[in-house]
């Protein structure tokens, strides 16, 4: 879905001269109705709503805001949130290119099957993805009795159970951002490179590597920013331990809960003015593993 | 090993890994989809069917069960066209009109992707809730938003937002308005036009962004979560009755409501590619004339 957006079609209207646009402009109907409405709708839905939040932290006064975000259960929770997503982030990025790349390369029995496995994370929702991971990495499930077994280390309730469920989440970022540029990307550079000598690991590191770091950096950022955000899928499989494994939206609903509601505001607009930044960022980095790739 | 140096590398070879190469990482890869995504799908419909079809389908004949996959049906019954009516409008004034704020407004329209599903909640209880701006009139007039049907309509709208619209967009872009001048010059009506032009040309858009923001909006948790109350038989969506009846022990009937939810995935899944297989033969044909 995110990665989708890094196929981004240069408007029509740029190459059409200032007469066929004016032409354009004049023979189409329902341009004033049309923006008019979309933008009645957008402010409605998600301007109005969002700046509720913002108006309603700025009633706290900046001493009061401050206090409310800077308790030792707060820092701890945004330690938890940010720690985890960062290092779920870097698997998936791991991992998601090496998918890639067996996807786009190779040809196996079942590729197919698993190309359409990784959109899964996008489409089963995070509370089944919740119960479900929760219930094999916990102590008696599938995977977590044998861990445990084992190597006596517990998954469920502990941050590592935070950690699988974000990395199940981000999963399909990475390998859908880099699956495109890998498609494109024109072996004759990589058959020029091995005729020049060059070994296929330095051709692997030098020729492709710079094409793929755009679009992993990409894919590492949306993986992040929908971890940092996400619920669901992590509150079955956390623990929820105040200071250990609770995470921010966590606290966000226990404030509400307690009808602290100016607690859980000053929280959400920490996470809000994050996910604009994120969403800043995550626009240029597109724009960047678009251009970035100009051969 | 030096022989095959002397020679020049052959193309298929130059650009391959060694078979034991492609084989770790073909391994590498199964492996971990298959711990991450195919286990978890799996225990879905292991631990729903663990005491028999007799008890999974019985978990279903229950009056709480019903009303929550009644209300999931409602919510995305109003929520998916609203937003295809918006994606549509969204799309037309976009792509098809050049204005000055236009890449600030994509931008605004992808903002719900942004947000944590939990703030997405929030700011609708800080709007319509008790504390809330409209708090006090609401209550005045007995208007019911949050802790009722309205407000997680509104919510589950919130969250599944951009799906359409960013869908639409980028192949609404790439067609132009070519053929939708011809159509209006050869003397159509701008509805005409709209129905019989345009809407044919983004089918298959359309429809992906439409299964895609049903299967959000009735799986959405988070933010339905934070303004449902939680009411059992009035406000439960099938995802909040899976957490009730796990967080009381029921598993298997919480497997049994999460299973629904699970084979909606799958069948997400399932139209999606063969959008993508419908969408690429047919570029495939344009092409080719």
């Amino acid at each position: 879905m995110k990665a989708k957006q890094t196929v981004t079609v240069t408007t029509h209207a740029g190459a059409l001269s200032s007469v066929q646009l004016w032409w354009k402009r004049r023979i189409l109907p329902g341009f004033g109705v049309t923006l008019g409405f979309t933008l009645l709708y957008l402010s409605l839905i998600v301007l109005i709503p969002l700046s509720a939040a913002f108006l309603k932290a700025s009633g706290l006064g900046w001493e009061a805001f401050f206090r409310a975000v800077s308790t030792p259960r707060v820092i701890a929770s945004f330690e938890v949130s940010f720690g985890i997503s960062l290092l779920a982030a870097g698997i998936n990025v791991l991992f998601g290119a090496i998918v890639a790349w067996v996807l786009v390369r190779y040809r196996f029995p079942g590729k197919k099957a698993l190309d359409s496995l990784v959109d899964l994370p996008f489409a089963l929702p995070t509370a089944v993805a919740g119960i479900s991971l929760a219930t094999i990495y916990g102590p008696n499930g599938w995977l977590g009795y044998p861990i445990l077994a084992w190597t006596g280390i517990k998954i469920a309730y502990t941050q590592l159970g935070i950690l699988v469920a974000l990395i199940f989440v981000g999963l399909p970022f990475v390998v859908r951002t880099v699956q495109p540029v890998l498609e494109d990307l024109d072996l004759e550079y990589e058959e020029a490179a091995a005729s020049l000598g060059a070994s296929r690991l330095q051709t692997i590191l030098r020729v492709v590597g710079p094409e793929l770091f755009p679009p992993l950096v990409t894919g590492f950022a949306l993986s992040f920013a929908r971890a940092v955000g996400e619920y669901g899928s992590v509150v079955f499989i956390a623990g929820n331990m105040p200071m250990k494994t609770e995470i921010v939206p966590l606290l966000i609903i226990t404030k509400l809960e307690q009808y602290d509601y100016r607690g859980a505001t000053a929280i959400a607009v920490v996470m809000l003015i994050i996910s604009f930044l994120l969403l800043l960022a995550i626009n240029a980095l597109q724009r960047w593993s678009n251009t970035g790739r100009i051969r | 090993m030096i022989a095959e140096r002397a020679r020049p590398p052959k193309n298929r070879s130059a650009v391959r890994e060694p078979a034991r190469v492609r084989l770790a990482l073909v391994a590498v890869a199964v492996l971990f989809l298959g711990i991450f995504v195919f286990v978890p799908l799996c225990a879905v419909f292991a631990e729903a069917l663990k005491k028999g079809l007799g008890v999974y389908l019985a978990s279903f004949n229950d009056s709480a069960a019903i009303a929550a996959i009644q209300l999931t049906l409602l919510v995305a019954a109003i929520a998916v066209p609203a937003n295809l009516v918006f994606g549509l409008a969204a799309a037309w004034a976009i792509a098809k009109f050049e204005f000055s704020g236009k890449s600030l407004l994509v931008t605004l329209i992808d903002l719900p992707f942004a947000v944590s599903p939990v703030v997405s909640g929030l700011i609708y209880v800080l709007i319509f809730g008790a504390q809330g701006w409209l708090g006090p009139f609401l209550q005045a007039h007995d208007i019911k938003i949050i802790f009722a049907v309205p407000g997680i309509v509104l919510a589950t709208i919130f969250v599944t937002f951009p799906f359409i619209a960013r869908e639409l967009i980028p192949v609404m872009q790439a067609q132009g308005s070519e053929e939708e001048q011809v159509a209006l010059s050869l003397g159509a009506s701008g509805w005409q036009t709209f129905w019989r032009v345009t809407l044919p040309n983004v089918r298959w858009a359309l429809i992906y962004g439409v299964i895609l923001c049903n299967a959000r909006a009735m799986g959405e948790f988070g933010a339905v979560s934070v303004v449902s109350g939680h009411i059992r038989g009035l406000t439960n969506t099938i995802p909040l009755q899976v957490e009730i009846l796990y967080n009381e022990y029921n598993f298997v009937a919480a497997f049994a409501m999460a299973s629904l939810l699970a084979v909606l995935a799958l069948v997400t899944l399932l139209i999606k590619s063969l959008v993508e297989w419908h969408a690429s033969s047919q570029s495939a044909v344009k092409e080719q004339i």
